[in-house]
């Protein structure tokens, strides 16, 4: 039944492996930019707050699909940007990376947003009493306590991030999906094998970051 | 204005607020002059691609809303039959028998594992002549969709459970001392109140379907909202332009269903229809996770 596996001919554990830095790459980059935005959104300038909110409602609802084919049509087709890749390859999964990180850079902004609301206006208040700024009362005193209260949140955007980088196949990035695809073109005999083992790959890639990182709130949240 | 984080500008921070302004003006103009005069030197900003979005009704007819149609068609679609679909498996979930707890607990976190377009690639396979005989020009659609109400009735049973949870206690216990049965508990009381609770988590996740029936529609060949940008470009050669409408109109659209969905959480909390919590937008919106919503 599974006898695809072993013709050589698919490399399931190297598209699985693309998956992997797809993740681990929008991840770092949706981390930072999600992190710039969000202090943007509680900033006491208006207009970064107010180009915080556009960025965030607009690209909240828009298809992650429309953003990631944008990056390449629009991008790279037509304006020639190829972020230093060279090869079809290396461009393709820079430009996936680039639309991921500004997907996914939304959903760790209203993660971390909700997060610093958590924090109690005293501690704020203690801090701006000692006389620190803005920008120390945020990065001191507030968003410290505020990542160790939305890593539960945050666990579940890295797994839907983990679940959205196979939209990176609408490009051509040869992850799990695109792998996937043409299998069940190739061996259309082995449908449910073929779905068997995909899925087993993607259960086995996110229950345990689910469970990891659901200890690990727990073991750092603020207790109140 | 005051928050958290800081008090109500004096003069000093005001003129330093103004200061800020300033610099991000000049950073954002100079990313914007950039964009804009790398799209001008591609000659993606002459008038003649963008003015047939105005003056070319058939560029609306022919392919922009057919396309929209077939989107909102889709998710209406698939969110009608993942409803009641998931609404059993969330009851499912809920039940005293483990016979039926742990079998429906493990679809649902299955199906709530697997990326949503490999659902769709299985259900186009599935779809294939020598298995289903689908007609092949209806075949994407039914695969799309297929994918969309695996995916999203799992979302929906575990929003129809946190609806369920967050009623009180006291709901089940006046149901059972007045002698009503097991079901007659689930279907006469609780799930009525819990339904209303949810309304404005299952709107917004029709958000999330919308979405995902792009996917269809740049792998499975599902002539959907996005995929009229090749037939556009190809005819206009306007990549971009093409790609900013159609980004306006989902936009427009979600956003409309985002702020209806808002609307009625803020009614439902003031009309206290139910007892329970209400399940609000930003419980389910992760991203199609429907993480939050896991954890009552």
């Amino acid at each position: 039944m599974f006898d695809f596996l072993d013709s050589g001919q698919y490399d399931v554990l190297g598209a699985f492996w693309v998956t992997v830095q797809l993740t681990l790459y929008s991840a770092v980059g949706s981390l930072i930019w999600g992190t710039v935005l969000a202090g943007m959104r509680v900033s006491p300038v208006p207009l970064l707050r107010g180009f915080g909110t556009a960025y965030v409602n607009l690209v909240r609802n828009t298809p992650l699909t429309l953003l990631i084919i944008g990056c390449s049509l629009g991008l790279n087709q037509t304006l020639g940007i190829a972020l230093g890749g060279s090869t079809f390859k290396e461009i393709g999964f820079r430009l996936a990376v680039l639309g991921l990180t500004a997907y996914t850079g939304t959903f760790v902004c209203e993660a971390l947003r909700s997060g610093i609301n958590t924090v109690p206006v005293g501690q704020a208040e203690a801090a701006r009493a000692l006389g620190l700024s803005f920008f120390q009362v945020l990065t001191l005193i507030v968003l410290p306590q505020a990542f160790r209260a939305v890593i539960a949140p945050l666990a579940n955007v890295l797994i839907a991030l983990t679940k959205n980088t196979t939209v990176a196949a609408t490009i051509g990035v040869a992850e799990a999906a695109l792998l996937m695809k043409e299998m069940l073109e190739n061996e259309p005999q082995a449908l449910f094998a073929v779905f068997a083992v995909f899925a087993l790959g993607f259960v086995l890639l996110t229950l345990p970051t689910g469970l990891l990182l659901g200890w690990v709130a727990k073991r750092v949240a603020v207790k109140r | 204005m005051s928050s958290v984080l800081y008090d109500t500008p004096g003069p000093k921070a005001k003129a330093r607020n103004w200061i800020y302004s300033g610099l991000f003006v000049v950073l954002f103009g100079l990313v914007l002059w950039w964009a804009l005069s790398l799209m001008g030197e591609k000659g993606q900003l002459d008038a003649d691609k963008w003015s047939p979005f105005v003056t070319d009704s058939r560029v609306w007819t022919t392919y922009l809303l057919p396309g929209l149609v077939e989107t909102l068609k889709a998710g209406a679609l698939a969110m009608l039959i993942a409803l009641p679909f998931g609404a059993l498996l969330g009851i499912g979930r809920l039940s005293d028998h483990a016979w039926v707890r742990g079998p429906v607990g493990a679809w649902v976190e299955f199906f709530r594992a697997i990326p949503v377009l490999m659902l769709m690639l299985f259900g186009f396979a599935l779809m294939a002549p020598r298995l289903m005989d689908v007609p092949s020009d209806t075949r994407p659609f039914w695969a799309v969709v297929t994918g969309l109400v695996l995916y999203n009735s799992a979302v929906i049973a575990e929003i129809v459970r946190a609806g369920v949870l967050s009623l009180p206690h006291g709901q089940s216990d006046a149901a059972k001392a007045i002698g009503m049965r097991k079901g007659q508990t689930m279907f006469h009381v609780l799930i009525p109140q819990a339904v209303t609770a949810m309304l404005p988590a299952l709107v917004s996740q029709l958000v999330v379907i919308l979405k995902d029936t792009a996917i269809g529609g740049a792998l499975l060949g599902f002539g959907e909202l996005l995929s009229m940008n090749r037939q556009i470009s190809a005819n206009y050669s306007n990549t971009i332009p093409t790609l900013f409408v159609i980004a306006l109109i989902y936009i427009v659209v979600n956003f409309g269903l985002t702020s209806f969905a808002s609307l009625l959480e803020g009614r439902l909390r003031k009309s206290k229809k139910s007892t329970g919590a209400v399940v609000g937008v930003n419980d389910v919106n992760d991203m199609a996770t429907g993480a939050n919503s896991g954890g009552i």
